[in-house]
């Protein structure tokens, strides 16, 4: 379990993709810099779309913690 | 006692499901014990596929549009007027002009409304063909592009038709070939994720057609903003795009109203996405665009998604249990130029197998516009 104190969570669960990594782009638009994101998937493809993303922008992926129906993505906006 | 359906929103949902429930609904309909009405903020129904083939010269914005009062059965009550106020507690709808109306049941098709005002400079610096005015601004500004950089981007997901976007980059190649204009004009295509499309099925099929014919594409490219001064696009990656036009699919967000009721973020409905049942409210149900299903924001979806509530309605009138649920079903041609298309079917369990692009699914493509209209009357 991570300690980060998420200054926003976007629950994108249930959506399909590219739904959470559009939330997720759509939450670090409206961020203020150096503020955390955490993002809820249970969709496989974020997995993937997430990490390539964040080093894509340039924002740090803080953390990724595995739950029992889904995934918490911890993304720090630059 | 008198059981009251309201739809709010005359688009392809809302007119489809009023054309519905008048047939499945008749007899009670004509014995006082049901009520359907439908409200719309205008008189007019529009089919809003026509505006692709505007700024190409193929089609006028008027072939899109038809009064509601001649596609609906004389049997719904139709009420132009503005919903202001949704009060699911009370099941109870405000508006602009008339006075408040209850509900047994509520039906929100909405749609979708255009966000340019999110992203800086975009309303200033792009054209659009993803509403009227829009596509006719683009149309003139198009005819007399003869050379330069002609950037499409899509800003945002989800908009109205996914598959636009491409269609309108491969119409455009087209076009400026048959004109002998292509070699003077440059193309470049940009998508907000790693990929030309959403669908990872539909981003396989597209890419080597657009690598083929010279299409320029940008993937991971979220707009932050548009210098119309300097004509340039910067993403939040740090992309920089010079172009001399820009065609835009703008965000798009629902109506206000919806998050005001409770029901959902940014305009959207949280639903089941089989029963197409809101999540916060009881009675309520969305369809088409407004419902946060996952699929494509398309008009062949709120088709099949009407059929789907209005059944389950109709059930629930009845006094049965509503059993029918919706499987994703969507299906889409996709122009792959001025007279060629491919062809998509697919469901939550069945992804997409766009066909080999042919004449023959063009002209089908074109046919269903014509026939559209038999669509909104509920006879196709």
């Amino acid at each position: 379990m991570t300690d980060i104190e998420p200054d926003k969570t976007v629950d994108a669960r249930g959506a399909a993709c590219p739904g959470p990594l559009m939330d997720l782009i759509g939450a670090i638009r409206g961020a203020d810099s150096g503020a955390v994101i955490r993002l809820l998937s249970d969709n496989e493809q974020s997995r993937t779309d997430v990490p390539e993303w964040a080093e894509e922008a340039g924002n740090e992926l803080l953390a990724v913690e595995e739950g029992d129906d889904h995934t918490a993505f911890y993304v720090e906006k630059a | 006692m008198t059981e009251r359906v309201v739809i709010v929103g005359g688009g392809t949902g809302g007119s489809v499901l009023a054309n519905d429930l008048a047939d499945r609904l008749e007899s009670k309909l004509d014995a006082g014990d049901v009520e359907v009405t439908l409200v719309n903020d205008g008189p007019d129904h529009v089919y809003k596929p026509v505006w692709l083939y505007v700024p190409f010269g193929q089609r006028e914005t008027a072939d899109g549009r038809r009064r509601l009062d001649e596609l609906v059965d004389d049997a719904v009550d139709l009420r132009i007027d503005r919903v202001t106020d949704i009060d699911t507690e009370a099941e109870q709808l405000g508006f602009s002009d008339g006075p408040t109306m209850g509900y047994d049941h509520l039906v929100l098709a909405t749609g979708s409304t255009l966000r340019p005002e999110r992203v800086p400079g975009l309303a200033e610096g792009g054209y659009n063909y993803y509403s009227e005015s829009g596509a006719t601004d683009l149309r003139e500004e198009l005819l007399e592009f003869t050379e330069g950089e002609l950037v499409l981007s899509v800003v945002g997901t989800p908009h109205m038709c996914p598959a636009a976007p491409l269609e309108f980059v491969f119409m455009a190649d087209d076009w400026f070939r048959q004109r002998g204009l292509r070699e003077d004009v440059d193309i470049t295509y940009t998508y907000p994720i790693q990929r030309v499309h959403g669908n990872p099925h539909i981003a396989e099929w597209a890419r080597p057609i657009m690598d083929e014919r010279g299409i320029e594409v940008e993937t991971f490219f979220n707009a932050e903003s548009v210098d119309p001064e300097a004509e340039t696009i910067t993403s939040m990656e740090g992309t920089e795009l010079d172009y001399d036009l820009l065609v835009s699919i703008p965000p798009h967000g629902g109506i206000d109203l919806i998050e005001e009721a409770g029901l959902g973020d940014d305009g959207w409905v949280d639903v089941n996405k089989h029963t197409l049942e809101a999540e916060a409210a009881e009675n309520v149900y969305a369809l088409g665009d407004t419902a946060a299903t996952g699929v494509p924001n398309a008009g062949s979806v709120a088709h099949y998604q009407a059929g789907v509530v209005g059944r389950r309605l109709a059930s629930e009138i009845r006094g049965r249990p509503a059993t029918a649920t919706y499987d994703g079903k969507t299906l889409c041609f996709i122009e792959t130029g001025m007279d060629a298309a491919s062809y998509v079917e697919f469901d939550y369990e069945n992804p997409p197998a766009p066909a080999p692009p042919s004449r023959k699914l063009h002209w089908s493509k074109l046919a269903y516009n014509e026939s559209y209209w038999l669509t909104a009357r509920g006879l196709l």
